[in-house]
């Protein structure tokens, strides 16, 4: 009998139900958007911060001072360390190697150019562009492209096994050649693919593959710094700690936690003879921007989960305020308050499962399209979030009707079916 | 019948509208049906108030977050082109250009010796407002008397491994400084010495070669404001510092799109909890409608009725949850950005229409689906 209440309001009052439903559903899918949005928006702009380019670098450990003004290095290139490139692949078997989005060594060597006749003494920056390394099985390309988004390059990218270069913008303005001409390099001719600008002071220097680097200077293999872009996550107190006065298992919590410390320490773990550092300006300002928006989106997602909420009571209460005859005469043929209480529990339950589900799958469409608009990227909804979504969706509609079944039930049958409410 | 009483009977046999009976009849349906008319002033009050918070925050956080942005330090940067001298008035003139909306500091660099004769960077600045510029250095303490350096952290362990004083040397003119403070970044400032530019003027009588200038202006007004620098430092080169600006760009530009979509989601459910509330609210007043039809009330004066009540509403309503929804964005501000959020008035009439509109919409639906139906059908409870 219960149950054929049940089926028959639902088959009788379509369009009271649809419209509950309705509120349900969009309630739901407007929680599942944003609880899906928010909680991947950490990672999202994690990658997007990554276009300030590497947060890390290694210099060798027994280095001598850089002497560097305005980003042109004026220590000559006999004095200080180097490091060495064969051990650089190493950088992805560390701990955190997923984490790491790139890596480009720089070595820097002073050449004289001529060009046309007039020679010029400028900087020369050997590195990597996107180069294919292999370790272990693993096969990957890194470079520049990755560590430094904000590189643009008019024409081409050099391949990396090449002896072509790319030229400063500001000594491309300066000089004369375009992308395709040839310029002569330290006695040798190389051919400039594409004009380079960065903003910073490479404009004003040729930048090459490492290999034609190491070749000038004469030094196979060396390297003289490396930058290292990584995802981490927000410094805070515990990340300050000296990873040397830290014990067993919270030594292991620093070591496994993608710290930017955490990672340096890792990668001077990697490469022999290197010290690796985070680059302040960069790491820093990342974690605090990323917390900055991460919470914001938190505290949004509970205004959104606060008026759906809200729409979906609204919803139910009108929609059990309507049916005052309807409990009249269902009390007037001697049904208790309890079993009237309970048939309207059963129709919201029942009411919220299916708005729940319409309404999760919506709602992960949605956080998909925005996460595609915006981000260009995939959004992974955690299977998880699916009960939590139904459990919050029934107790938000019970909620919601609480209040209104309990007016509806206390009312004297007489006065509801006598219309006079 | 004398003719002040004959004119009043005309005027409510032509159905216009007596204005105080109208005025009661809002009164009382608002006083005697309390607990209805209260939930949809509720349903009302939380969505103007969601919406305020909403269109608050979208204003407000882009200025908030730019000012985060303004901690990776500097986005323009000025320096002399080859073979030209740095012009001595330029701080004054970038001072000017930018108006107090942002931070310049000067730079001056020399490479210097050690007493073991290694080279050293030294830069002479203004140290109070590089702590300012760049708020990433980890510096154990800021110099403040004469004499007084900040040492990277590398330069540190070859000047003044022990913390003693030492000297300098640049061009045969020696100074003597107390490291006062150890500064680390992970970039090139670990390997070089700063001083403040007093100091470093009198000894090495170089001036300034360099100013990064951290402007807050939005990205449009930032290349009008290299433009206007460019043709008052026609000797200079003045460069947008591409690394900052477009990572800038990026993350704002994300964060405002996923705000958008957000704010759009919400005020959209706040607008329909309304509409399904007040729409509620209406059909549960029909009698009232049939009523006022059956004594002769025409359409137009029972819709005007309905819409007045649902406008009242709609405009008391969009007051009480504008001032809530200010209180809430001022509490996501200093809980998220430890600085409240400025209520903008700007907001409140886009939020007092919509809030009327919607109120409006929802009031006029119902009465016309009902307008074809009998009154009688209704009183009977049909």
């Amino acid at each position: 009998m219960f149950a054929r209440l049940v089926y028959e309001s639902f088959r009788r009052q379509k369009r009271r139900k649809l419209l509950a439903g309705v509120a349900i559903t969009l309630g739901v899918g407007v929680a599942t958007a944003m609880i899906a949005v928010a909680t991947g928006i950490g990672d999202k702009i994690s990658h997007e911060l990554r276009t300030y380019g590497a947060n890390l670098i290694v210099t060798p450990q027994e280095d001598t001072l850089d002497v560097q003004i305005g980003g042109v290095d004026l220590k000559p290139p006999s004095d200080g360390a180097y490091l060495d490139e064969a051990d650089l692949p190493k950088i992805k078997g560390m701990f955190w190697r997923n984490n790491i989005v790139g890596f480009a060594p720089m070595l820097s060597v002073n050449v004289s150019l001529s060009n046309q006749g007039d020679a010029k003494n400028v900087t020369l920056l050997g590195t990597y562009f996107s180069k294919r390394l292999t370790f272990g099985k693993q096969d990957f390309a890194t470079g520049v492209r990755a560590t430094h988004p904000f590189w643009k390059v008019q024409g081409a990218w050099p391949d990396d096994n090449s002896q072509d270069v790319l030229l400063g913008e500001g000594l491309a303005a300066k000089l004369g050649p375009k992308a395709g001409d040839e310029i002569e390099i330290a006695g040798q001719a190389h051919r400039i693919v594409g004009v380079l600008s960065t903003g910073g002071a490479e404009d004003s220097q040729i930048v090459a593959p490492l290999a034609l680097a190491q070749q000038i200077l004469g030094k196979p293999g060396a390297v003289r710094r490396v930058y290292v872009s990584a995802l981490t996550k927000p410094e805070d107190a515990f990340a300050r700690r000296d990873p040397g006065t830290l014990r067993g298992p919270e030594y292991d919590r620093w070591y496994c936690s993608p710290y930017a410390r955490s990672i340096a320490f890792q990668l001077q773990e990697a490469i022999p003879h290197s010290h690796a550092e985070q680059i302040r300006q960069i790491a820093q300002n990342e974690g605090t921007v990323l917390s900055r928006i991460k919470g914001l989106m938190l505290l949004v997602t509970l205004a959104a989960l606060l008026a759906s909420a809200l729409a979906v009571s609204a919803a139910m209460a009108t929609a059990i305020f309507e049916r005052r005859n309807e409990v009249g005469l269902m009390k007037a043929l001697g049904a208790g308050n309890v079993s009237v209480a309970a048939l309207f529990f059963a129709e919201a339950a029942l009411l919220a499962l299916l708005g729940g589900i319409v309404g999760f799958a919506g709602g992960a469409l949605l956080a998909r399209q925005i996460s595609r608009s915006i981000f260009d990227s995939q959004l992974t909804i955690e299977p998880v979030l699916f009960p939590l979504i139904l459990a919050i969706a029934v107790i938000v509609t019970f909620a919601g009707s609480a209040a209104a079944i309990r007016r509806a039930v206390k009312f004297d049958p007489v006065y509801a079916l006598r219309g006079e409410a | 019948m004398s003719s002040p009483q004959k004119s009043d009977l005309i005027n409510r046999r032509t159905g216009k509208p007596h204005t105080s009976m109208f005025l009661r009849m809002l009164l009382r349906a608002a006083v005697l049906r309390r607990g209805r008319a209260a939930s949809a002033l509720l349903a009302m009050v939380v969505a103007a108030a969601v919406a305020t918070a909403m269109l608050n925050l979208y204003v407000d956080v882009q200025l908030k977050l730019r000012r985060e942005f303004r901690n990776y330090g500097a986005n323009i940067v000025v320096v002399a082109k080859d073979g030209q001298a740095f012009p001595a008035d330029a701080l004054e003139q970038v001072n000017s250009a930018l108006a107090g909306r942002g931070l310049a500091v000067p730079f001056a660099y020399v490479v210097a010796r050690t007493s073991s004769g290694q080279s050293v960077v030294v830069a002479g600045t203004d140290l109070d407002q590089v702590r300012k510029l760049d708020s990433w250095w980890a510096a154990t303490a800021w110099p403040s008397a004469a004499q007084d350096a900040l040492v990277g952290a590398r330069a540190a362990a070859v000047v003044s491994p022990d913390g003693k004083a030492f000297d300098l040397s640049f061009q045969k003119r020696a100074i003597h400084l107390n490291p006062a403070g150890t500064v680390r970044t992970g970039d090139s400032e670990d390997s070089r010495i700063y001083l403040s530019l007093k100091d470093f003027e009198s000894w090495t009588g170089v001036q300034p070669s360099t100013i990064e200038i951290a402007a807050s202006s939005p990205s449009e007004e930032i290349t009008a404001l290299i433009q206007k620098l460019t043709l008052a430092l026609p000797t200079t080169e003045v460069r947008p510092i591409r690394q900052i600006m477009e990572g800038e760009t990026r993350v704002l530009g994300k964060t405002r799109a996923t705000l958008t979509a957000a704010a759009v989601l919400i005020v959209a459910t706040a607008a329909l909890c309304v509409l399904s509330t007040l729409i509620g609210w209406v059909f549960d007043r029909r009698r009232d409608f049939a009523i006022m039809k059956a004594l002769g009330a025409s359409e137009g004066l029972i819709g005007g009725f309905f819409a007045a009540e649902a406008a009242a509403l709609g405009a008391v309503g969009a007051i009480l949850g504008f001032g809530i929804g200010v209180g809430v964005a001022a509490w996501i501000g200093r809980v998220n950005f430890h600085a409240p959020v400025v209520p903008r008035f700007n907001v409140l009439p886009v939020v007092f229409v919509g809030s009327i509109a919607v109120a409006l919409i929802s009031a006029v639906l119902p009465i016309f689906l009902l307008r074809r139906v009998q009154p009688a059908m209704i009183l009977r409870g049909e």
